[in-house]
This record gives structure tokens, sequence and C-alpha cells, in this order.
């Protein structure tokens, strides 16, 4: 199957389940009530992230033709975003300042003047298209990667925290012995070996950053084990799996929600450093600003590529903290009682 | 008749640094249908792990050294795992001392309910619904279809030990075994518990295993009381002949340091000392280095069960020797 045909299907799939969690929030009164005081308390932050959250959908519908196919025929043929379709005719041949009327070396007149407000990059690509094309790729490392390794953490931590024993030596065994290699270096080895595309960076990335959450959901697992709602579950005779399913996981919700939105920046950011090792995504900011280092020694200097990649990975992340800290906040098992 | 449950020559272990340490050792009792029996006695005693051990519950590194445990005729200890299962819940249920901590603190209170009766009855989630909420009224939980829907830290701890009750009753047990079911709660809502157990028992003809420290306790619904001391049953009998003429020097110590019974202006009397930990139990009797009545006989021998009468026997080598004498 074609790349964008899937692409589509995941974009719908998504859409599907942001709906189910919708219905499930709004079924559920302590869900309704974290929405709303999450709203209360930092309605910026959560307007940028659907910004970010709605240009990446709109990046990843895809189809083919509808495209006046001028004098690039191979492009004519390619499936394109709806993002990419609102920048078709943007294209410069070289550099262009921001807002500029003429190319930046050379005064030559540019074909769209003035309509470039970030600016484009040496091969004339408009560079608010290239960082609103970057949202996909850091939200696909960010929620990829977290869906790869938090079940994996849950299924080792529970595993190791509830039934103890050659169980817990076991995971033990596999997180100090991640734990011990140089976290750089095994994620450039394991890119290395996998090839490098998005689908095995995420991998790499997966494997080297779920020890530390494994950890904590195998404490909470042990302090849960002993509650007497378990004990009382063991006395009504439910099976170890039901104890699992209905007690120890939904127990850690809150902490799989706050973890998936902290580690989620760590990981856009890690990508950002890989890109600059030279094995990162294409198209993400990371390879952006890779770019851009050797445009900042030009003279007169090419400041906008850097600046843009930089202030979008900023807002992103910024945003997504913002929110993240908040959420922890309205879901800490503690503030939940006070303001009961 | 069989007994309900009939438990003989019980002894569960835990290992110790020199060996298995036994802290529940030799011990046997038997409850009828309708009957609430008592077993009491000071913390750590062995009274709580008695009753996990009836239930095959036994926390780990513990395990069940020897003895039988017949539930309606059947051996507890020779059922397999699903069996057992269905045993728990639904042949026996328990309610705990801690009702803040025993309910799911993400599940609201109704589903929780509705999922033990679901564990047991194939039954659909709108009739388990039904079921729960008049559950609810039975038991005296207020505005009951509105308390379906309330999360555990919405309610009091007297409306969450009912909702305890409702759940280990939702699936009509023959045995309820109860550790203290009301040392957690004030002394106006342990009543009302206190009166809600004796009246659900009375009709459903369900025997209860009761399991306290709370001498009052004993007195509003015990049939039958088993005095317990670091591991062993020391005495036993029916309620009037242990509260009134109790004859093991630890049952009467018990029943001085009552504080409702206590004369006024004078100092509660106590028992002097502590139960020991279990890896430092006397051989002989367990309770000679507390007991005013101490024999010679008592530091070396283990004293045997003497029947007082058809129903009180007790385990003491004072009263034994008394009884030879006369």
């Amino acid at each position: 199957m074609e790349d964008w045909i899937i692409s589509n299907i995941v974009t719908a799939l998504l859409l599907a389940g942001f709906v189910g969690a919708a219905a499930a929030v709004r079924s559920s009164r302590i869900w309704t009530d974290a929405a709303a005081s999450l709203w209360r308390r930092r309605p910026i932050a959560l307007l940028v992230v659907s910004f970010y959250v709605a240009v990446a959908i709109l990046d990843s519908i895809l189809w083919v033709g509808g495209v006046d196919a001028g004098e690039d025929v191979v492009s004519a043929h390619e499936a394109k975003s709806v993002i990419d379709r609102l920048f078709l005719d943007a294209r410069e041949r070289s550099y262009s300042a921001p807002l500029a009327d003429v190319e930046f070396y050379g005064a030559k007149p540019l074909a769209h003047p003035g309509s470039h407000p970030m600016g484009t990059d040496i091969i004339g690509r408009d560079v608010v298209y290239m960082a609103l094309k970057g949202i996909r790729v850091a939200l696909l490392i960010g929620g990829l990667t977290s869906l790869i390794a938090i079940p994996l953490s849950l299924l080792f931590g529970i595993s190791a925290g509830y039934f103890g024993g050659r169980v817990d030596d076991f995971v033990f065994f596999i997180m100090s012995t991640l734990a011990s290699m140089p976290g750089l270096l095994l994620l450039i080895a394991l890119i290395m070996a996998m090839g490098r595309s998005t689908l095995s960076i995420c991998i790499a990335l997966a494997v080297t950053s779920w020890v530390g959450f494994c950890r904590l959901v195998r404490g909470e697992t042990l302090k849960l084990r002993e509650q007497d709602y378990v004990h009382a579950a063991r006395v009504l005779g439910v099976s170890e799996f039901q104890i699992v399913m209905r007690h120890i996981l939904p127990n850690l919700t809150h902490l799989v929600i706050i973890t998936f939105v902290l580690t989620f920046s760590g990981l856009v950011l890690s990508e950002a450093v890989l890109a600059w090792l030279g094995v990162g995504v294409d198209g993400s900011w990371g390879q952006m600003i890779d770019q851009a280092r050797s445009e900042l020694s030009r003279d007169p200097v090419v400041w906008w590529n850097i600046t843009a990649a930089g202030l979008a990975l900023f807002g992103l992340l910024l945003a997504v903290n913002m929110v993240g800290d908040a959420i922890r906040d309205i879901l800490d098992p503690r503030t939940l009682r006070e303001s009961s | 008749m069989s007994p309900l449950l009939e438990v003989e020559g019980l002894t569960t272990s835990f290992p110790g640094p020199n060996g298995d340490i036994p802290v529940v050792d030799e011990v046997s009792f038997s409850i009828d249908q309708g009957e609430v029996l008592a077993l009491v006695g000071e913390s750590g005693c062995g009274k709580s792990m008695t009753a996990l051990s009836v239930m095959r519950l036994v926390p780990k590194p513990g395990r069940i050294r020897q003895g039988r445990i017949l539930m309606n005729g059947r051996d507890v200890r020779q059922l397999s795992i699903p069996e057992i299962r269905h045993l728990r819940g639904h042949e026996i249920a328990m309610i705990f001392q801690e009702p803040m901590t025993s309910l799911n603190p993400v599940v609201t209170v109704g589903v929780q309910v509705v999922e033990a009766i679901q564990l047991h009855e194939s039954i659909n989630k709108a009739r388990a619904r039904e079921r729960t909420i008049e559950l609810f009224e039975r038991i005296g939980i207020p505005d009951a279809a509105d308390r379906f829907d309330v999360y555990p830290h919405q309610l009091s701890g007297g409306l969450k030990q009912r909702v305890m009750i409702a759940m280990a009753l939702s699936t009509r047990p023959k045995l309820l075994i109860a550790d203290e079911p009301t040392t957690a709660l004030d002394v106006t809502i342990q009543a009302q518990i206190l009166e809600l157990l004796r009246e659900l028992q009375r009709e459903s003809e369900m025997s209860i295993l009761l399991i306290t420290h709370d001498l009052g306790v004993v007195n509003e619904l015990a049939d039958r009381v088993a005095v317990m001391y670091a591991g062993r049953i020391v005495e036993a009998g029916t309620r009037l002949e242990l509260l009134g003429h109790p004859s093991h020097p630890y049952t009467q110590g018990l029943l001085r340091s009552n504080p409702a019974l206590a004369q006024p202006g004078k100092p509660l009397p106590e028992i002097p000392g502590v139960v020991p930990p279990a890896e430092e139990w006397p051989e002989g009797c367990r309770f000679a280095n507390r007991c005013a009545r101490v024999l010679e006989i008592c530091e070396s021998e283990v004293p045997e069960s003497l029947a007082l009468t058809a129903t009180q026997s007790t385990c003491c080598h004072a009263v034994a020797r008394e009884r030879q004498n006369a």
C-alpha cells in the first residue's frame, strides 16, 4: 500500500479516537470536571496545542491530483496534503528575506513579491510552509514513540511490581542493562541497525526512553498491590488478570497521562539532537536547524530559517509543558481530594 | 447436621531466620449455619491470619502447613484455582476493617458492586444495577439511586462500610468473615453497622465469623466465642459462658480490662505486657509469662484442651489442676 493511503487511514483512526476520547470524557464526571478545569487554567496553551494538532492533521490528509501540472510533471502525480496545497505556488528560485520583493542575493525580482512572511530557504521553499510541515513530524515522533514506550513500560512495570520474584528480577535485569549503556550511543547504533526511517527512529527512541517510566510504574504497582481494595477484590474471587485490568491499571492513569505529556517534549528535543548528528527524520525542525547552521555564517546572514524552526519548536514545547503541568496538578490525587 | 465450616488443626506459618514460625498453631473451630462465631484476641495473635487461611489467601511467603478446612464438606485446601475463586465471594465473603481504603478510588461505588455481582452470576448490567440499588436500600444507604454514581471519596466512612457490606452480600454468601468491621468507625456508626449485620444475618440465615478485639461487639453479635492468644485458641464456649464464667486467665484478664465493666474511681485493671512477636513465643503455655496464676508446668508443657461443659473448653494447667483437686 502506498504511504499516503496509510497516512489517511491512520488520520481517520486518530480522528475517530479523538471523538471516542471526547465521548468518554463527557460520560464521566471526574473527567468532565478535569477537562473544564484544564480549560480554565490554561486556555492559551490549550489553543496553541490545538493549533499544532490541527495543522498536523491537515498535513496528514493526502490525495493525488487536482494540481495544475505546469512545468513540474512529476510532482503533479504525487499525493499532496491540505497544507501542501495551500502553499502550492509559493516557490522561488533562491533565498528571499521575510516579506522582500527581490531575491536576497542578486536582487532579481521574486515570483511572489512580499508574500513570504518568514522568507524562503536556499532552494526557494517558503519557510513558514517548512515550519508547518515540521509539526506533523514532531507530533509523529512524540506520539508514536510514546505509543511504543508507554505500553512497554506498563507491561513490564506492572508485571514486575505485581508478580514480584523472578519476573521482577528479569525486568530489573533488562532495565539496568539498558540504563548502563550511554543513551545517545545506543540510539545511534539502533537507528543504524534498523535503517533510517521515521518508524525505526521512533522505535530506537522508545527503547532508550521507557526505563524511567517503567521504574515509576513498578513502584506504584508495588504500592497499589497492597491496597485494601485489591485485597477485597481477591477475597471476592477476582482473577489476577482482572485485578490488574480493573484495579491497578485505572489507578495508574494519572501517571500515564502526566508521563506522556512530559516525555513528549523530551522526545521532540531528542529528535533535534539526532538531526544535528545527521540521523534525524526528514522534514523535521531538527533538520531545518541543522541546515540553517551553515547559513548563519553567510554574509549578509540568513537568519529566518533557524528562527522559524526554533520558534515553532519552542512554541510547541512551551504549550505542551504548560498543559502537562496543569494536567498533573489537576490529576494529582492529593489536589483532587482537597478540591472535592 | 454437619457444620458449615469446620477447621481442624490449622497451622499457618511464615519462614523465619530459624525455621518456620507458626502464626496460627493447631487451630480448630467450627461454625454451624446461621451461627455467629467471634474470634477474639489482641492484635498480632493470628485472628486475621486464621480468616485468610480459610479463604486460602495467606500472603506470601506464608503458607498453610497442615490441617483441614472443610466448607460444606469440601476441603478448601484441595480445590483447584477456579473452584477456590468461586468459593471466594460466592460462598465466603469478607469485609474489612478499613472501609476508607477498601474501595477502588477511581470507580463509582455502584459499578464496583455491579462487577462483584457479575463476577459470580451471568446477569446483564441493567438487572445487576437494579439489584445493586435494591441492596443499597436494604443496607440503609439513603438516596440509593443517586449514590450509585458516586465515587468512594464522596462517601462517609459509615456509608463506605455499608457499600462494602452490600458488595460482600451481593452474591448471597453462606459465610461472612467480618474482620474488625467496626474498628475504624465512630461509636454511633458502629452501633448502626452491628445492628445491620445482625438483621442481615437473621434474615438470610447466614453464618458470620466475626474477628474482633472488642468484647462489646462480641456481646452484641456473637453466639459462640473463641479466644485466641499467640496463634492458639485458648478458650471457646458460648457467649454467655465466656462472658459470664470465663475460666482461662487470659479471657478473665480481657474481660476485667473492659472499660464498660470498670469500677469508678479505681484504675482499670490490665494484663501486664504485650503479645510477644511470633518468633519469641515461649514453649509450653504461651501466656505463661503474663499470667497471674502461672505454675511451673506452664513453662514447659502445652496445656491440653479441657472440656468444662458440653460447649465450653479451655487450655490452662491452672484450671485443670483446680478441677483435679476439687
